[in-house]
């Protein structure tokens, strides 16, 4: 197994779109960890009243903000937190929900599978972005509810493709075998059956990640993020609000801009990545539908479904490791 | 019929499987996929099951392994009935039974390494220290001639008669009395059956085990079972010992699957008899003979009533009203 996860970063470090996801993702996560040590000033100090509405230099690379004096590239890196903070936990709290009920549903079966596929299937008809304004201003605005909202009503598709891909495992011969040699329900769901579908989770939180960075912006510009906290939606919407676009300061709005883009793109870069090495023959679609397609929870969905179209996991595994 | 030689046997199994109905209230239908089948295999013997695709051998198998609850009747192993014991003994009993698949490509988690693969049942049983499993691992390799190069690659690595040793090797490892063999070579090429045969012989020999070999090439089993049972549509057509069989078949089925096997004996003059139409499914299995729809010899009688399982000769049955019908002398 061990041999198998070093493979499994080697390869895909070795595939050219893993590879620039990798180094770009790398280097948001290193931003947000030493942000302190990068960031030349203080992005929360909004008492520099002399430097208002710098345009860019050296010791402003970004300018500063026209409203409160803020140094705009302490800001961009600082704004690196939220949006990995964010779409990774929510990244892979969907995967750990989507798994948890997928593999209920698909192996226990009977009424928890009944149960299970209903509440996914009133789930999927809820509006995401009325309910996050509803439950913000019940519950006030923060970057947990943003998180809370969005697994739970984003785990339901990733479980629809785990239930399925469970079924088709718990009939497989190997587990058969297993079970002809006295394994537990447990050691064939955690030894058998989780193996054949953590490809699965790894894509979706890649997948997740990416639309939620997004997501996450978008609320922030209209102000449901955490109203103390520094991210790129927030920024946008300052710049907007501040008259970025009225006193042509570009910059301001291109920088979080370009921060969105390369969060997005490393890790929908990683996403596919790894969809091409489990499904070699799948063709290359345009990044952008299949970003919509992971907001609304039938990206993954529609991924499985061509995987299955014209051959079975097994044999599709098969092929991933003769490529290998 | 039970003595000490009996290491397994069954009692008028039945398993049906319930078919969708067609409308809310009509009537209950099922598919007959093994039917009113009683079989006696002896220890230390090789028994044969044939037929063609779909008549229900993967089923009885999977029944007398556990896999399957029966609907009705017993399987007796050792002397105990398996349905009848608690979950506790039944895994006891069933140690002992093992299963060698048709399918070496599915058969094997892919993401799993042959030492894996290899030390699952055991690690399963426990009570093996690492050391020991690894020196067990490595004596099953070589015993089914692979090497411990091999030790850490997978499945995908390997051709399909090199899988199946794999497969066998995982089998025999908690040495099991009862090894089902369910078409082992089938799904192999034909270059590597008699490998695969032989290994499964010289095993038998070394580990004194009884088999189920399922088959549907008739050749195959003849060299191997002593002997045999030949079932149509889930019932059993005819069974005996395996030369009375091939010498004197006495069922039209057994003589239509004979003629289908190339007699390499050229002088063996043999009349060639090939049968109309497929197999039908066995959801609305005929009401009198099972092969009444196929049979070139059926008569009224064959639609009306079902033949039952009679003694031709010495450990000879055959389930034909007419038996022997149509030979040449
Ligand atoms: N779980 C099941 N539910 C419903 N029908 C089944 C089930 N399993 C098997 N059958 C039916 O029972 C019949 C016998 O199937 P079985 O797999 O035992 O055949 P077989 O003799 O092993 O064939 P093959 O030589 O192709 O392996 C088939 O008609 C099959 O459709
Ligand atoms: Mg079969």
């Amino acid at each position: 197994m061990k041999k198998n996860s070093n493979n499994f970063f080697l390869r895909l470090w070795r595939h050219p779109k893993g590879r620039t996801g990798i180094i770009i993702a790398m280097l948001l996560v290193f931003c947000a960890v030493f942000s302190a040590y990068i960031a030349p000033y203080d992005p929360y100090d909004v008492t520099q009243r002399a430097e208002k509405g710098l345009a860019p230099s050296l010791s402003h690379p970004l300018g500063t903000t026209i409203t409160t004096g803020q140094d705009i590239f302490s800001m961009l890196i600082y704004g690196t937190r939220v949006s990995l903070i964010v779409g990774l936990v929510t990244g892979i709290c969907t995967a750990f929900l989507g798994a948890l009920m997928g593999l209920l549903a698909g192996y226990v079966g009977g009424i928890v599978d009944t149960l299970i596929m209903r509440t996914v299937d009133i789930m999927l008809v809820i509006p995401t972005l009325p309910l996050t304004i509803v439950l913000t201003n019940i519950f006030g605005k923060s970057y947990f509810m943003i998180i809370f909202i969005f697994t739970i009503f984003g785990w339901t598709g990733l479980a629809r493709v785990i239930r399925s891909q469970v079924l088709v495992l718990k009939n497989s011969n190997y587990v058969k075998a297993a079970e002809l040699a006295g394994a537990s329900r447990w050691h064939i769901m955690f030894r058998h059956i989780l193996p054949g579908v953590t490809h699965l989770l790894i894509m979706s939180t890649a997948l997740t990640s990416a639309g939620i960075m997004v997501a996450e912006a978008g609320l922030s510009f209209l102000g449901l993020g955490d109203p103390t906290a520094i991210s790129w939606g927030k920024m946008l919407a300052d710049a907007q609000s501040g008259g970025a676009l009225l006193f042509g300061h570009w910059w301001w709005i291109v920088a979080p801009g370009i921060g969105i883009f390369l969060s997005v793109f490393s890790f929908m870069r990683i996403g596919l990545a790894l969809e091409e090495m489990f499904n070699p023959r799948m063709k290359q679609g345009a990044g952008v539908r299949k970003l919509f397609k992971s907001l609304n929870n039938t990206y993954i969905q529609s991924v499985f479904d061509e995987m299955n179209e014209d051959d079975t996991p097994v044999a599709s595994s098969g092929k991933e490791a003769v490529q290998a | 019929m039970s003595d000490n030689n009996t290491l397994l046997r069954t009692e008028n199994l039945c398993v049906w499987f319930p078919v969708r109905r067609a409308l809310p209230f009509g009537q209950k239908r099922y598919v007959k996929a093994v039917d009113n089948v009683s079989i006696t295999i002896k220890k230390g013997e090789t028994f044969g099951l044939v037929g063609e695709s779909g008549c229900g051998k993967s089923t009885l198998a999977n029944t007398l392994l556990g896999m399957q609850k029966p609907t009705d009747g017993k399987v007796i192993f050792k002397g105990q009935d398996l349905n009848a014991l608690s979950n506790k003994e039944f895994k006891e009993a069933r140690r002992d039974m093992q299963m060698i698949f048709q399918d070496p490509f599915s058969s094997l988690d892919p993401r799993w390494d042959v030492y894996r693969l290899i030390s699952e049942p055991m690690y399963i049983r426990g009570g093996y220290t690492k050391e020991q499993m690894e020196a067990e691992v490595l004596r099953l390799l070589h015993l089914v001639g692979l090497n411990e190069d091999d030790l850490h690659r997978y499945p995908s690595e390997f051709s399909g008669g090199q899988r199946q040793r794999i497969g066998i090797a995982r089998a025999i490892s908690l040495h099991p009395d009862f090894l089902v063999c369910d078409e082992p070579v089938s799904a192999l090429d034909v270059s590597v059956h008699a490998q695969i045969l032989n290994l499964l012989m010289e095993l038998q020999q070394e580990l004194n085990m009884t088999y189920l070999f399922i088959s549907h090439n008739l050749a195959v089993v003849k060299d191997l079972c002593k002997n045999l049972c030949v079932m149509y549509l889930g019932q059993v057509m005819e069974a005996g010992d395996t030369q009375t069989i091939f010498h004197n078949p006495l069922h039209p089925y057994t003589r239509s699957l004979l003629s289908a096997v190339l007699s390499v004996n050229l002088d063996e003059k043999r009349e060639r008899m090939v049968l109309n139409g497929d197999i039908p499914i066995p959801i609305d299995a005929p009401r009198g003979c099972r092969f009444c729809t196929r049979c070139p010899f059926a008569s009224a009688r064959c639609f009306q009533e079902t033949p039952q399982l009679t003694p031709q000769g010495e450990n000879h049955l055959v389930a034909c009203h007419f038996p022997g019908i149509g030979m040449e002398k």
